[in-house]
């Protein structure tokens, strides 16, 4: 951890695509606590999927710094700080269940008992315990989303990347997983970064909701979820979250000159 | 879903087998019909022996000749087996290599695409010539050299389908590219490689064949075929094309057999 205690620091990263001369992000000033749950919200194009890519060392930012833990981007990638989880479960299917998830504890250098020990921890932690040996197209859209969520978390990085997670899922179970994701971050105290396109799974899950904009992507504002830390399905029915929910869609709406015809019915689609 | 663990031979496993029966009965009841009808044809309308002989004949002579036939079968397998392991290898490591080094596939790969149209067959006098046409090393080399394009071209676009989201994941635990070479290049290629090992399996015994028709020992499959068309010996010719066949679907059997132990997670394999 860094002298300021933070988890991460972006300062003033703008991000341009020389293809199409795109600037997908636009001087963004960014710092999480440790134990935040961030989401970052916006309409595709907004740069949301950049920027967490660009905090996690996978696209390098055309100007400006990236501060993790108080090391450099790359530093903290070579250091394991964090483990990702993508919109697909991006499962190896050649593996099973249990080899998945123990593949970044394999490139640890992790012996085989010990490794044996954590997946088995981890199938628990995700309520897979029984499912070691399946293979990946053996299990539905959720369960794999849980493997891949188990894998980013088996050798208990202080960073969660997640790009839009449960994006493809229908939407009982992402409600389950939204809860299940909950109770796995109040259980290991990882600071998350959450990029979605669901005002109401953001409002639900995180402590903050950064709204983006798109062309050139820009923070358009944050909103503090002051919701009780322990969230449950009867949150879904607070009338706070209910004001939080058309906070954060003002923010969207209020940029709604940027957004083209088809992207502003994405995002009504996307409030109900 | 749970593990399904089983144990000696179940109802399930004698269901599947009768299952397999039932999708092989058509092709075999098609088979019989066809060795029946150019049974009943040769006898119906006079066909002269050294037109066509008859199945029973040709399988008659294979039994009584074996002790010829079957050993040249096995020379001429041998060359066949050589060239295939030269050149599959041969073409593994090509692949390799130009996956790895971009400019030399670039300057590469347009050559291998052409070359690939080239009917090399047609050089089979010529290698005959370069590597002695009495040893089997000129049969060997044509039997390479007719392996090992496919293999080098199915190995190569094995190698650079690799998923981009899994290298992605891969970077993100900060893997070298050996590493990800190993554990995701490698596997992700090794079902387009088998395609083009049973395919290079086949050349391999058309090469060996056809190369002993231009020359070679007396000991080998190729030349007792040809010599014994040019005495009108027919019924013997048969017989050893027969052998060629069984030896050649041999091969490709062993081919399929290695293919169902290392690549278990390939589609084909799901259907279980």
């Amino acid at each position: 951890m860094s002298e300021s205690g933070n988890v991460v620091e972006i300062a003033g990263v703008t991000k341009t695509f020389p293809q199409g001369n795109v600037t997908a992000l636009e001087n963004i000033d960014l710092t999480l606590r440790p134990g935040e749950f961030v989401s970052l919200i916006g309409p595709s194009g907004c740069g949301k999927s950049t920027l967490l890519r660009v905090i996690g060392d996978l696209i390098e930012p055309t100007r400006g710094t990236v501060t993790i833990n108080g090391k450099t981007a790359r530093q903290a990638r070579a250091d394991r700080d964090y483990g990702i989880v993508f919109q697909d479960a991006v499962l190896f299917e050649w593996r099973n269940v249990a080899k998945n998830i123990a593949v970044p504890l394999e490139l640890l250098g992790w012996d085989r008992a010990k490794r044996k020990e954590r997946v088995r921890q981890m199938l628990e932690l995700v309520e897979l315990s029984g499912f070691a040996d399946h293979h990946p197209w053996q299990l539905s859209g959720g369960m794999q989303q849980r493997v891949a969520i188990a894998r980013a978390l088996a050798f208990e990085p202080a960073l969660l990347l997640m790009d839009e997670p449960f994006g493809a899922l229908d939407e009982m179970t992402r409600e389950r997983l939204n809860l299940e994701l909950l109770s796995i971050w109040a259980k290991l105290g990882s600071t998350v970064v959450f990029v979605t396109h669901s005002i109401s799974e953001a409002v639900f899950l995180s402590t903050r909701v950064v709204v983006m904009s798109p062309r050139p992507g820009r923070i358009a504002g944050i909103v503090d979820v002051d919701l009780p830390a322990q969230r449950s399905v009867e949150t879904r029915e607070d009338p706070r979250y209910f004001e939080l929910v058309t906070e954060v869609r003002e923010l969207l709406r209020s940029r709604g000159e940027h957004l083209l015809p088809e992207e502003e019915a994405a995002l009504r689609s996307s409030h109900e | 879903m749970s593990g399904i663990v089983v144990t000696g031979i179940s109802p399930g496993m004698g269901r599947r087998l009768g299952q397999q029966a039932r999708e092989w009965l058509p092709a075999l009841v098609v088979f019989a019909l066809a060795i029946a009808a150019w049974e009943g044809a040769i006898a119906a309308f006079h066909i002269q022996q050294f037109l066509l002989p008859k199945p029973s004949d040709i399988v008659k002579s294979c039994w009584e000749q074996r002790h010829t036939l079957w050993p040249a079968g096995w020379y001429t397998f041998k060359e066949a087996l050589g060239g295939f392991v030269i050149g599959s290898l041969a073409g593994m490591a090509a692949a390799t290599l130009i996956g790895r080094f971009k400019t030399l596939g670039a300057a590469l790969m347009p050559i291998a695409i052409a070359a690939n149209a080239i009917p090399i067959i047609a050089f089979a006098p010529i290698f005959n010539q370069w590597f002695d046409p009495l040893s089997p090393n000129s049969k060997m080399a044509i039997a390479a050299v007719l392996c090992f394009l496919p293999v080098m071209v199915n190995t190569l676009r094995g190698l650079q389908s690799a998923s981009p989201r899994q290298v992605e994941l891969m970077r993100s635990y900060a893997a070298s590219s050996f590493t990800i070479w190993r554990r995701v290049r490698v596997p992700t290629a090794l079902p387009y490689v088998f395609t083009a090992l049973k395919v290079a399996s086949v050349l391999a015994m058309i090469g060996a064949v056809v190369g002993e028709y231009f020359g070679g020992s007396y000991d080998a499959l190729g030349v007792l075929i040809r010599s014994k068309a040019q005495i009108l010996d027919f019924t013997t010719a048969w017989a050893g094309i027969l052998v060629a066949s069984l030896l050649g679907i041999a091969l490709y059997a062993a081919v399929v057999a290695c293919e169902r132990l290392v690549v278990r997670w390939a589609p084909e394999a799901r259907d279980s």
